[in-house]
């Protein structure tokens, strides 16, 4: 496969936007969508009616049509949805800039927003009815009727096998939640703003499914979160700095299944971000010393160090070494999710730590990198996912 | 039991149908005539364009003898608004309905049966002739029909059917409405039944969705077997099963039995959230097979600080309910394998 890609450097963010990040919303799901949308066209300078893309995720309740309706965008020529939960978050952007790239769409939005909080909680067990027979639940036959029933308890079943090869612990976990929460304690926009934790507190915080702690689950949250894309000449003339978008990608892996892919030969790794990773070095000829910080999703702590491993930061099973001694946060060699992530800021679905690295490239982000260039950004871990590299304008 | 009644089927069945045929009330007088302004609220509310709801001439140049009322209107006449109507909800709430109609009644028995949900299913109305300006109805209710206990998708139920006829101020009769509810007991949220000899139902693990593709499995479960998917061209072993081989892209395919013999692959300590169905701790491996495949399953009969990966494990067949029997395993005896 090749690696050059038409979108890739002719496409940029130029506007982002979200809702308060919260426990109880107290509105609708379409309410935070169609809020979300409207602050991103806003940021962007763009009028609703100049929408002629809408991109979101299949699991999204909110569909494309009722969010145009609302702003009034009138006609659209492009509309997608991505399936696989958190991973469709950078696909999302990925979509969007091939559309506008082919010439389908001049702009596109790309959202999520949910009550995922105060709502439908994905971490929540399932009931005694019996689930329609297809594909899709049959998957779930082998793990739900053992009570294997949660996203945090399929994760720890990898974490457990990565442990065992890598000799990683529970405390090398810990580091990446810490590295978020401090992190999260500068941005005033962060759930856990001003409330840093120690490796102590992480140890302490209660078992949910071992080998992971409390602290090692991102949050739950009400909110929503919108991306502007569109061509780069277009951008150049809006009001803010574009984040080029160097390269886009998804990925899965050989033998995926999702978040319970138990059957490869290998258990210790996400060939399916490799296979992101692959692509999005190929396209933008960058490498990992080229990027200044990175945001990887962190629905739960041991897959961070998975992504370290394999999108070249660091050699397989060396993730541990490489977050030690603060590596991973502001001032060290590669901070990471400088937001504060989903641990800290919030579960935007990913969509928030795109909006962080657009913030990272235009030197506006509450905890900046200096020197910035590029930001690499990932989707969720553990199904199909994607991924994307944002540049500076050169 | 305090009521002295015969409460059996049939005699209650007999008391249902002793309200055929019953008037619910006294007859209702309509407050106002059939007039141009309510008719005007009521096309305005409807979207209904037709002129001779309002033009006096349209009307007659469609042979009416002046504007009349839409059909569909028949009810509206003799509705008694909306502060008599929360009044006399109010009222039966309370119990303090001054002058029990027979629905009062009937929906008492019906309640004290267990028949407490209602859900209006259908609504027929035949027309004598037009309603025209002036006109002044009177609705009489009956209870038409009250059916014997039937099976819905909501539950079980009776229909109770009200005939409404309405007649002019000549006493002639213009119209004819039947109104049929079903009253019914709610489904309670788990419909099965409780297993023989327990009080209280035991809430049940989560179903597994059973294709055409996976049911081999539990059917093989149920009967003490664990079973692995076989290429029927390769012979290559898969689990969890797909319908065509991915080795040798083959669609024909059978069973080898497990010698259930394995090692602990990786597993996780559940505790929370606590689903109903299961017990915490909860201890849950992958447990990779002697024949080479790997599977999800519940560990039993250990000491959930005492698992480690590589250590030897054998199956054992467990009905979890009377419907479900899933593979779990248990410590082998000390000849354990080493870890991968």
């Amino acid at each position: 496969m090749g690696f050059e890609r038409s979108f890739a450097g002719t496409t940029a963010i130029c506007g982002i936007g979200a809702t308060e990040f919260s426990k109880a919303s107290g509105r609708s799901e379409l309410r935070l969508a169609v809020e979300a949308v409207a602050a991103a066209l806003a940021d962007a300078g763009i009028e609703p009616d100049e929408v002629d893309g809408l991109c979101t995720f299949s699991q999204d309740t909110n569909p494309e049509i009722d969010v145009a309706r609302a702003l009034g965008m009138g006609e659209l020529s492009f509309f997608s949805r991505i399936h696989y939960g958190g991973g469709a978050a950078c696909a999302t952007v990925h979509q969007a800039a091939m559309a506008v790239a082919t010439g389908t769409a001049e702009v596109v939005v790309c959202y999520r927003a949910f009550n995922e909080r105060s709502g439908y909680r994905f971490g929540t067990g399932v009931q005694d009815r019996p689930p329609v027979a297809n594909a899709e639940n049959a998957a779930m036959a082998w793990n739900s009727p053992h009570g294997l029933l949660t996203p945090a308890s399929w994760v720890a079943m990898f974490a457990r096998r990565y442990m065992h090869l890598s000799g990683a612990t529970s405390e090398d976990f810990g580091r990446v939640s810490v590295a978020d929460r401090r992190h999260a304690a500068t941005n005033p926009a962060a759930w856990f703003y001003g409330q840093p934790i120690t490796l102590e507190d992480h140890q302490a915080s209660r078992w949910i499914v071992e080998p992971l702690h409390l602290l090692d689950c991102c949050q739950e949250t009400d909110g929503g979160q919108a991306l502007v894309v569109t061509s780069l000449d277009r951008a150049r003339s809006l009001p803010r700095p574009p984040a080029v978008i160097r390269a886009a990608a998804q990925g899965a892996g050989n033998q995926q299944h999702m978040m319970t892919s138990y059957y490869r030969d290998d258990m210790g790794g996400l060939p399916e971000m490799g296979v992101v990773g692959r692509q999005l070095w190929g396209t933008s000829g960058l490498g990992p010393a080229d990027v200044q910080s990175a945001v990887l999703y962190d629905h739960f702590t041991p897959f961070v160090l998975c992504q370290l491993e394999e999108l070249g930061f660091c050699g397989r099973g060396e993730a541990k070494d490489f977050l030690a001694d603060g590596n991973i946060e502001i001032g060290g060699t590669l901070p990471v999710n400088t937001h504060g992530g989903q641990l800290g800021e919030g579960y935007l679905h990913g969509m928030n730590g795109i909006a962080e690295a657009v913030r990272q490239v235009r030197g506006t982000a509450v905890n900046q990198v200096p020197g910035t260039e590029h930001v690499l950004v990932t989707a969720g871990t553990g199904v199909p996912t994607s991924g994307l590299i944002l540049g500076v304008d050169r | 039991m305090t009521d002295t009644l015969d409460t059996t089927p049939d005699a209650f069945q007999a008391r249902l149908q002793a309200f055929e045929g019953r008037p619910v009330g006294p007859p209702t007088v309509a407050p106002d005539e059939v007039n141009q302004a309510m008719i005007r609220h009521w096309v305005e509310a409807m979207g209904d364009e037709n002129p001779v709801y309002l033009d006096e001439e349209a009307a007659r140049a469609n042979g009416f003898p002046g504007v009349v009322a839409p059909a569909t209107m028949l009810q509206a006449w003799v509705m008694r608004g909306l502060r008599a109507s929360l009044e006399a909800d109010r009222a039966r709430a309370e119990g303090s309905t001054a002058d029990p109609t027979a629905y009062d009644e009937l929906f008492l028995l019906l309640d004290g049966a267990g028949f407490t949900s209602v859900v209006a299913t259908n609504c027929d109305q035949d027309y004598r002739r037009p309603l025209v300006l002036g006109d002044r109805l009177t609705a009489t209710a009956v209870i038409e029909a009250v059916s014997a206990q039937k099976q819905t998708g909501l539950g079980d139920g009776h229909f109770v059917t009200t005939r409404l006829d309405f007649t002019d101020a000549a006493g002639a009769e213009v119209a004819t409405m039947r109104f049929r509810i079903l009253r019914f007991k709610p489904k309670p949220v788990t419909a099965e039944a409780p297993p023989a000899g327990t009080d209280a139902p035991r809430p049940r693990r989560p179903r597994p969705a059973l294709t055409e593709d996976i049911a081999f499995f539990f059917e093989g479960a149920k009967e003490g077997k664990l079973l692995i998917q076989r290429c029927a061209s390769c012979g290559k072993l898969r689990h969890p099963p797909l319908p065509a081989c991915p080795h040798c892209r083959s669609f024909d395919w059978d069973t080898v039995e497990s010698t259930g013999r394995g090692t602990v692959f990786s597993f996780v300590v559940t505790h929370y959230p606590q689903v109903p169905g299961f017990d915490y701790p909860l201890p849950i491996a992958v447990v990779e097979l002697e024949e080479g495949t790997r599977i999800v399953a519940g560990l039993t009969g250990i000491d959930v600080g005492a698992i480690e990966i590589g250590m030897a494990v054998e199956v054992e067949l467990v009905a979890v309910d009377e419907d479900l029997t899933l593979p779990m395993f248990r410590p082998a005896g000390p000849a354990a394998t080493g870890a991968r």
